[in-house]
């Protein structure tokens, strides 16, 4: 699916802020599953492009001069793939990393239950049945959307895994974190991934899901906020262990006060037709 | 604990002086045991004249306290120092072509000669250093390699410290105080100088500057006055002539690292840090970190500043990963170890750890990440309560922890209260990286002041003498060799 991205991302500031710098990981990945056409980012003063040690491409904006207000532009075409939600080869990144765990993804008992119940396990740590761990992660998929309700407003982006289940309501990145959790209870690698969802019936456009990583099939997605696997729909930005790593901007300022911010996507597919309604 | 028949570096196994303190020896059986207690004193005066400090942790008394130094030397002969040189520059050579390995091809971890969960896993090994090549592919280049002896021919690497290791300043101090105290028996030994460290530090930071810079800026970036080694942060930039400064002196402008000073932003080339991976870059690593300079990662990866020590360096110096050391030698270069490693147990081995927890009043147990002294059990000087408290802690995370026999460390003559006593020593040799691995001759002895004691750390109320290398080679040919010496 060929599909037209425009990403602004304000932030108001109360007074002036004297420096600020920013990592943005605003640019899609070379993954094997989508093809950039066209792809630019406009920010303040200076802005370079450097590439992170997850493979994700990152650009650092910094502003010397005083200001009250930042913004960022991304405008771009990508071409993507339906790989069935699996991205089949190593991409140099070692797999056997992903079972590290994070603050946010650290598992308490009630999430390595949570596994178990996916696993089908009683067992601690929980087991999973030789050659059941696709339907095993479906299942998690299944239970992780389940537990956690989607609802904006309760959550922020310290929160952990444990805490989201036990409150029981997120958005998709405590899902994501839910779902990382318990695979990695399960001696199952995952990383979280950031990205862009292109959906005609809801208003979800910048997105984070989960990918697995199984033995024999490779990297496999599993989105628990909307109950399937990565598409043609889905436009990777960044993978890390958690959203620390791969968020899509985090910044530091000197001076500024409190902000505002301002996100709005608009993703649209673009077909010879389509693209003439520009 | 056999402090009775430890190896003594001065009189061996047996009551004769050994060789190479026979003409210190010589020296001090004249003098009046009155006299070395005067210039010890005279020492104390020194070092609280030059603000030699050391902030302790935990310490309720202030925040600064003086390291005890000790006035009697600790004494290497040229032979002795021509192995331990040898072997601790074999030893960090293999130590960065292994974190070299892990952070690009992974080549031990496929061989399996490394378990690799326990690289990939450990929360030292930092993916933000996945696929990028530093310059001369060296990672560690301040490395201080701890070493302890056991007797006359065996010496053994206790750990290795790649991270941002300090102590080098006291063998610096120490030298000088040594040489105004007792002039005359710097006149009547040939005593290899130390006192061109930070020249070789200087030169091995320059020769690491990012390509295309040939006259590379370098800093130390310090976390400031409050860390224990402050001091020594100081006192180094200002032997090397560079400018220390702290992470809000930094920032980064176009993926380049710029040093703010009175005359407009001056470009930053080397940063020698002296502040942990975690509070580098609050963008990359701690969110909530003033210490560093945001943005740094980024300039690091495009190649435009070198950080030394490497970001990540810590997943080689993990004591889980030193059991590995003789073979991580062996892979990368062929080579047998010149220095040997203690035995050690993996208490993430179940096999290891059950031997360890039958015999915990005999074994030192040591936490994988720990540092300083801090979290360890001495089993054989520990109460039966400590013994049992570490138990549960073992129990509860057995992967957190290695275990040593406790070994026999070789004692030194030492000033006390009671005169001369034999104490506990070991031994920090500083080894330099960049273009070329050096070390300059000795190093920083550090010495047990409490009889009987094996914890030499600083932190723990360990004190310090000057290292002595005699030098053997002619009189003639050393005016050349070490003329750089800086003043």
């Amino acid at each position: 699916m060929r599909l037209h991205i425009r990403h602004e991302t304000r932030y108001r500031l109360d007074h002036p802020a004297r420096r600020s710098v920013q990592y943005l990981r605003l640019t899609p990945r070379l993954d094997r599953c989508q093809q950039v056409l066209r792809w630019t980012i406009t920010g303040p003063e200076t802005i370079a492009p450097w590439t992170d040690g997850f493979g994700n491409r990152v650009h650092v904006a910094s502003e010397g001069e005083a200001h009250d207000e930042l913004l960022f532009t991304v405008d771009g075409e990508i071409e993507t793939m339906d790989t069935c939600g699996i991205l089949p080869l190593d991409d140099g990144l070692p797999p056997m990393m992903f079972l590290r765990d994070t603050p946010r993804t650290r598992a308490d008992d009630a999430v390595i239950a949570l596994a178990g119940e996916a696993a089908g396990s009683a067992e601690k740590p929980p087991v999973i049945a030789p050659g059941d761990e696709v339907p095993t992660l479906h299942r998690l998929m299944g239970l992780v959307a389940d537990r956690v309700t989607y609802r904006a407003g309760h959550t922020d982006v310290g929160t952990t895994a444990a805490e989201v289940l036990q409150h029981g309501f997120g958005v998709c990145q405590d899902h994501a974190h839910l779902f990382i959790a318990c695979s990695r209870a399960l001696g199952i690698p995952a990383r979280y991934v950031s990205g862009y969802l292109w959906s005609d019936h809801t208003e979800m456009a910048s997105h984070a899901w989960a990918e697995s990583w199984v033995k024999g099939l490779g990297w496999v997605s599993f989105d628990p906020a909307n109950r399937q696997s990565a598409t043609d729909a889905y436009v990777r930005l960044a993978v890390g262990f958690d959203y620390a790593d791969a968020c899509p901007v985090t910044g530091v300022r000197a001076g500024g006060g409190d902000e505002a911010l301002d996100v709005s996507v608009t993703i649209a597919p673009l077909s010879g037709t389509q693209s003439g309604q520009q | 604990m056999g402090s009775k028949r430890a190896f003594d570096e001065m009189h061996g196994s047996g009551k004769s002086i050994r060789e190479p303190y026979s003409s210190y020896g010589a020296w001090l059986h004249s003098l009046d045991i009155s006299e070395l207690g005067r210039r010890h004193k005279a020492a104390d005066v020194i070092f609280r004249r030059m603000g030699i400090t050391f902030n302790v942790y935990g310490d309720e008394g202030g925040v600064e306290r003086l390291i005890p130094f000790d006035v009697v030397p600790r004494i290497l002969s040229a032979s002795e120092w021509r192995t331990l040189e040898r072997g601790v520059i074999q030893r960090v050579d293999a130590l960065n072509a292994f974190l070299n390995d892990v952070y690009n091809d992974q080549d031990i971890l496929k061989a399996g000669v490394v378990p690799a969960d326990m690289v990939l896993t450990n929360a030292a090994f930092r993916p933000q250093m996945l696929g990028l090549r530093v310059p001369q592919d060296v990672y560690a280049h301040v490395s201080g390699i701890d070493i302890v002896r056991v007797d006359e021919d065996t010496f053994y690497v206790l750990e290795d410290n790649a991270r941002t290791p300090s102590g080098v300043s006291y063998m610096l101090e120490n030298r000088q105080t040594m040489m105004r105290l007792f002039p005359e028996l710097f006149a009547s030994n040939a005593i290899a100088p130390v006192e061109h460290y930070p020249e070789l530090l200087l030169e091995t930071l320059r020769s690491v500057a990012p390509r295309g810079v040939d006259d590379p800026c370098v800093v130390l970036l310090t976390p400031g006055q409050y860390n224990s080694a402050f001091f020594e942060h100081a006192f180094l930039a200002q032997q090397m002539g560079i400018e220390l400064v702290e992470g809000q002196d930094l920032f980064v402008d176009g993926g380049k690292v710029y040093m703010r000073t009175t005359r407009g932003p001056r470009p930053v080339h080397v940063i020698y840090r002296r502040i942990d991976d975690d509070f580098l870059d609050p963008l990359a690593f701690h969110p909530d970190s003033m210490l560093g300079v945001p943005g740094l990662l980024a300039a690091y990866r495009l190649g435009n500043v070198t950080i030394c020590n490497a970001i990540g360096g810590g997943v080689a110096d993990d004591k889980a990963i030193y059991a590995y050391m003789p073979d991580i030698i062996r892979f990368y270069l062929g080579q047998e170890p010149i220095l040997n490693n203690v035995p050690t147990w993996n208490l993430r081995r179940p096999d290891d750890c059950a031997y360890v927890l039958e015999h915990l009043p005999e074994l030192v147990v040591k936490e994988v990440h720990g540092s300083g002294g801090y979290g360890m059990l001495v089993g054989p000087a520990a109460t039966k309560a400590e013994i049992e408290a570490f138990r549960e802690r073992i129990i509860a995370e057995p992967a957190r922890f290695i275990a040593q026999p406790t070994l026999s460390l070789s004692t030194c003559p030492t000033y006390v209260d009671q005169g001369i006593a034999p104490r506990h020593v070991d031994l920090r040799p500083f080894v330099l990286s960049g273009r070329e691995t050096r070390v300059v001759p000795g190093g920083l002895t550090r010495v047990a002041m409490r009889e009987g004691s094996l914890v030499v750390n600083s932190s723990q109320g360990g004190g310090t003498k000057d290292t002595w290398v005699l030098d053997d080679t002619p009189r003639s040919a050393q005016g050349g060799r070490h003329a750089r010496t800086r003043r």
